[in-house]
């Protein structure tokens, strides 16, 4: 130990990190994807041109075009946004509702407790992709009803994770200092606890956002998440079924680009988990 | 072994209530006329209320809840209001497909995983563990649907050895079915089999490192016999743990893969419902996937506290 910070420690751990670095570099990418859309997305990615259907990839359209003549790069390129804002909105759904509950349920406890968890266990005792397209289904099919499918099935995974946290936290002396020092409960928790819950839940939200991006594609893809004309990568592979003899690269890069993100989002979390792992840093 | 069947199933009634009531609500309790849900917008306002009289839904919710879960535990799950078929007959219609596609995805991953998995444990840090490493990366990352599109595409359409889609049933061709069953079987079972493999590996170094290990070695008993006998039955307890606590993936995936291959499924009669507003249906198939989730952990559950004593006598 040098007297470095916590947070110290665990940048520099990160950074030694293979897996995490790769994992930040894919994510760095599709960030700036979605940020810079309009500038790199040499067309736009809505606009039809019956000339060049089906074209093959070339120096006109690198990643070819689809049934209506659309330029794939730049729905390629656009349909980043479309997947960081499911990762984003529904892991800022499942922290919202998850966030309180896992801390009610930890510091509370008792019949708070039970109740929260009980919750918790009807919740995951439906399969995930099940209770999305049921609650997608319900509300009709929307990006915005299927990004509130997805952060509702969420909500659970957050509450447990930080129940366990409050409860492993709120044990130590300086819980009990700040306690005897006649802080509120609210104090405690939002001063003391909270920030002890922060590592586990960068992991937590990092695969959250990889698993929120493939749920996202696959409504999508099934016709129950994005709606055309918007380009989402769930859609671009759901269109390319019906040319896969014709146009193979249709569904290549859509379905390339949805793995990469995911591929990119699981690697950082497994970087960041690393980096956080008191046995891997003293 | 029985007792503990008993008592686990015993704790599973209440769950099991709580969500058929999560269910009911999803049709029922949220905002909108659930008639207009079933109908359409487009539906007059006659028909509306002659529906809302018909099934019930001019009741209060409780009465409502009561009558609906009375039916569904007597296998009454409404009929289809697009077939009038009972909505219980189109599940079992179905199920064997389904069944047969999990069967298959299972068998599939574990056959993938299993020897992977030891392998790169035992050669840790070989080519066959990088191997294994990067096999796990891509599988767990790779979405089933885009794996199942390129299945197709080089299986189906280039090479020409298996069909791209559609389902010869089990009792019309023995051959026929099983050939097309390999695509979904693969797209389903892959990312599993990625997770088994990650998870099998890191249980044998754990168990490889056991005292009883070394003085099976120190025996002289060779590395078939030490690896086979003795990590590898200690090992396979944390498979059996992945493998329950996928099963919910595995089951909503079914969805996804009886779609894109077209199969006669449970999943495929869910997404056929939905696109047809044919909410009775859809309905059902989640009570019933749902409950099929519950019992079947429940199953993991009792089978985990077998393979481990400790759990049974704690």
């Amino acid at each position: 130990m040098d007297g470095a910070s916590l947070t110290a420690i665990a940048l520099r751990q990160f950074r030694r990190s293979h897996v995490g670095r790769v994992g930040a570099a894919l994510v760095a990418t599709f960030l700036g994807l979605t940020a810079l859309a309009p500038l790199l997305a040499p067309y736009d990615p809505v606009a039809t041109d019956f000339t060049t259907v089906l074209a093959p990839p070339s120096w006109t359209h690198p990643f070819g075009t689809d049934d209506i003549g659309r330029d794939i790069l730049s729905r390629v390129i656009h349909g980043s946004r479309v997947s960081l804002e499911a990762g984003l909105f529904t892991v800022a759904v499942a922290l919202v509702v998850g966030l309180p509950l896992g801390l009610a349920a930890g510091f509370v406890g008792g019949r708070v407790d039970d109740l929260i968890m009980r919750a918790v266990e009807v919740i995951l005792s439906f399969p995930t992709l099940v209770l999305a397209l049921g609650i997608t289904a319900i509300l009709g099919p929307k990006l915005i009803h299927a990004l509130f499918a997805i952060g509702v099935v969420f909500v659970p995974h957050f509450a447990r994770l930080i129940r366990g946290q409050v409860l492993a936290v709120k044990e130590n002396d300086f819980v009990a200092a700040a306690t005897a020092l006649g802080a509120t409960d609210l104090r405690v928790v939002v001063l003391h606890v909270l920030p002890n819950c922060i590592a586990p839940l960068l992991v937590q939200s990092s695969f959250s956002i990889s698993f929120a991006i493939l749920t996202e594609a696959a409504l999508s893809f099934l016709g129950l998440g994005t709606q055309p004309p918007t380009p989402s990568w769930g859609i671009m592979l759901s269109t390319a079924r019906g040319y896969l003899e014709q146009a193979p690269w249709l569904g290549a890069f859509p379905g390339l680009a949805i793995f990469l993100t995911v591929l990119g989002f699981n690697l950082l979390g497994d970087g960041i988990r690393d980096a956080l792992d008191p046995r891997l840093t003293l | 072994m029985v007792t503990l069947l008993g008592r686990r199933l015993l704790a599973t009634i209440p769950l099991l209530f709580l969500v058929s009531l999560v269910v009911f609500a999803l049709v029922h309790a949220l905002p909108g006329d659930p008639a207009v849900l079933f109908l359409g917008e487009e539906a007059d306002p006659e028909t509306l209320a002659r529906f809302r009289v018909r099934l019930g839904l001019d009741r209060p919710l409780v009465a409502q809840y009561a009558a609906w879960l009375g039916r569904a535990l007597r296998g009454d799950l409404g009929r289809s209001l697009r077939t009038n078929q009972p909505v219980a007959e189109a599940i079992l219609e179905r199920l064997p497909v389904t069944l047969e596609l999990l069967v298959a995805a299972l068998s599939v991953s574990l056959a993938i995983a299993i020897p992977m998995g030891i392998v790169s444990a035992v050669k840790r840090n070989s080519g066959v563990d990088l191997v294994s490493t990067v096999f796990a990366l891509v599988g767990f990352a790779m979405p089933g649907f885009w794996l199942g599109i390129i299945l197709i595409y080089v299986f189906a359409l280039l090479l020409r050895w298996l069909p791209p889609s559609g389902w010869v049933p089990l009792p019309a061709s023995v051959p026929q079915n099983l050939l097309s069953l390999v695509l979904p079987a693969f797209t389903l079972g892959t990312a599993l089999a990625a997770l088994v493999t990650r998870q099998l590996r890191s249980g044998m170094l754990e168990v490889l490192r056991q005292d009883y290990v070394r003085t099976a070695q120190a025996k002289g008993l060779s590395e078939r016999q030490v690896v086979g006998k003795h990590a590898l039955k200690n090992a396979l307890i944390s498979v059996v743990t992945v493998v329950g606590l996928q099963l919910g993936g595995l089951l909503g995936n079914t969805i996804i893969t009886e779609t894109l291959f077209a199969l006669p499924g449970v999943g495929r009669l869910m997404i056929d419902a939905i696109f047809s507003r044919d909410f009775f249906v859809v309905q059902g198939v989640i009570l019933f996937l749902a409950v099929g989730y519950v019992l079947s952990n429940l199953l993991v559950d009792v089978l985990y506290s077998y393979l481990d004593p400790r759990i049974r006598l704690h």
